[in-house]
């Protein structure tokens, strides 16, 4: 295995607060929420009726026919690669295709295929279901359409880990980099699961907040009346590859991607480790592997759903794996603009991530009116400027299940 | 009953609707596979919609042997109303 470095030369989303990477960007900055009431007749009886759908529905800018094909999270993971591909400057021959791969991750997959299917078989029968049902919902749908519009002919994995899927997908395409096994890969996370299902099920295991009434105030990471998260939906993807096949094309760079964190917390299925050690091994992994001290990093884009223990056992990670070395670091939590897009969260946030290092500027968190005293982190409540010369973040992700994955980023 | 013209127009809207292909390329000797693309799966959505839309049951062994959308037409318009 060579440690090579890899380079990010083009970025793609759709999310709450943007359609593209500009608008999404822009809304960070200035501190918008993607957040609102669902209005749909399913939602009535529901306990949660509050969620963040993206901000520009797929049908306006996707082929009809294509969209068709796909489901939600494919038609989202689709728009992000499209996007951070015509970024990355490639082309039909800037890759061979056998050297081209794809790493797109999801949590939950097509659920609403799969639900809207059944609703279809249970009221109208079996002639009923969509004969693309099979390859609108399996998991691997997203990266498998993303890989036949681009061509892709080096492997093409899903990465499922809840809601550290994104994050997996790029350490995924790290990996195969750094084993040869691609010079370019397409990397990131989609989710669509805005439908009474997933929202019931979140619901019930209390992890959504209820603050129906005031929706743009519900994801608030850190504050002390936080009481769950926000159900986001959307994708974010990037193009990663190795920095000498960049430099030999002469494409843009907007960071390097440095290394990753991969743990596992083996402690309960859904509950985070309270002291976060699972997290502090993944955080100290990620900084090793990218040859960072924790006096480099500058800037963390953090888990932070807005949960009561999970914001908390991130922060005594953080500070663990930093050594106590926090005082120069600037957190922020863009959930509390998008809502927690599961597993599109760690691509999103990547996203968000590296434009904070290029741009050298993080967004803020909003909605933090009283800070837990438990939190002993330099949070930013508005935009914050880092300092000029060599900076390096943090983006994490955790997931049902016990994943800690976190990636480290260097600016170029 | 619908005329023969009417079945094909109907089904032109169909294959429209699934395959994108635009309908007055819709025609009786073009061939579903080589002429307008559509693909077996998108052929399966095509019958169901059109079993639906002649009230015509179109069986799984019978959908092979309609190449062309004169071999749809003809059978829809011999077998509509049975369903």
């Amino acid at each position: 295995m060579t440690s090579q470095r890899i380079v990010v030369t083009g970025i793609g989303a759709t999310s709450p607060v943007g359609g593209d990477v500009p608008s999404t960007w822009a809304a960070l900055l200035a501190g918008t929420s993607g957040a609102r009431v669902l209005t749909e007749d399913w939602a009535e009886p529901l306990p949660v009726r509050i969620a963040a759908r993206v901000a520009v529905e797929p049908l306006e800018v996707l082929d009809r026919v294509k969209a068709r094909r796909l489901d939600r999270s494919g038609q989202f993971a689709l728009i992000a690669a499209l996007e951070a591909w015509a970024d990355s400057g490639h082309t039909d021959t800037t890759v061979d295709p056998e050297r081209l791969g794809v790493a797109i991750a999801s949590g939950i997959g097509g659920v609403t295929t799969l639900l809207n299917n059944y609703d279809a078989l249970r009221d109208k029968g079996p002639r009923r279901v969509s004969p693309l049902s099979i390859p609108m919902l399996m998991p691997n749908s997203p990266a498998a359409n993303v890989g036949l519009a681009l061509g892709a002919k080096a492997g093409v994995h899903t990465p499922v880990s809840a809601c550290a899927s994104g994050n997996e997908a790029i350490a995924h395409g790290i990996d195969m980099i750094r084993l040869n096994r691609a010079d370019v890969v397409v990397v990131g996370g989609t989710e669509a699961a805005i439908h009474p299902l997933p929202l019931a099920a979140f619901a019930q295991m209390m992890a959504l907040s209820k603050r129906n009434d005031d929706p743009e105030r519900a994801s608030r990471p850190w504050d002390i009346a936080r009481d769950g998260f926000l159900l986001g939906e959307g994708a974010a993807v990037l193009v990663i590859e190795s920095a000498e096949h960049a430099a030999a094309r002469g494409a843009t760079v907007y960071a390097e991607v440095a290394g990753a964190g991969i743990t596992a917390d083996s402690h309960d299925i859904a509950q985070p480790d309270p002291e976060g050690l699972g997290a502090t091994r993944a955080i100290k992994i990620a900084l090793s592997e990218a040859g960072l001290a924790p006096r480099d990093i500058h800037h963390i884009n953090a888990h932070a759903t807005s949960t009561p223990q999970g914001d908390i056992a991130e922060c005594l990670a953080i500070v663990a794996a930093l050594g106590g070395e926090i005082d120069h670091v600037v957190v922020t939590s863009t959930k509390s603009m998008t809502g927690h897009l599961l597993g599109g969260a760690g691509a999103l946030e990547s996203v968000a991530t590296i434009m904070a290092i290029h741009d050298r500027v993080v967004p803020p968190t909003i909605n933090l009116d009283n800070l837990d005293p438990a939190v002993k982190l330099d949070i930013a409540t508005e935009q914050r400027t880092l300092p000029a010369g060599d900076l390096a973040a943090l983006n994490n992700s955790f997931g049902f299940g016990g994943h800690n994955v976190a990636i480290a980023f260097r600016s170029a | 009953m619908a005329s023969t013209e009417e079945i094909r127009s109907g089904l032109a809207d169909i294959v429209n609707e699934v395959a994108g292909i635009p309908a007055e390329d819709v025609q009786l000797d073009k061939s579903f596979t080589d002429d307008l693309d559509v693909d077996s799966l998108s052929m399966v959505e095509v019958v169901v919609a059109a079993e639906e839309s002649f009230n015509v049951k179109i069986p799984d062994d019978e959908v092979k042997n309609l190449k062309t959308v004169g071999d749809a037409v003809a059978f829809i318009e011999t077998h509509q109303g049975e369903a």
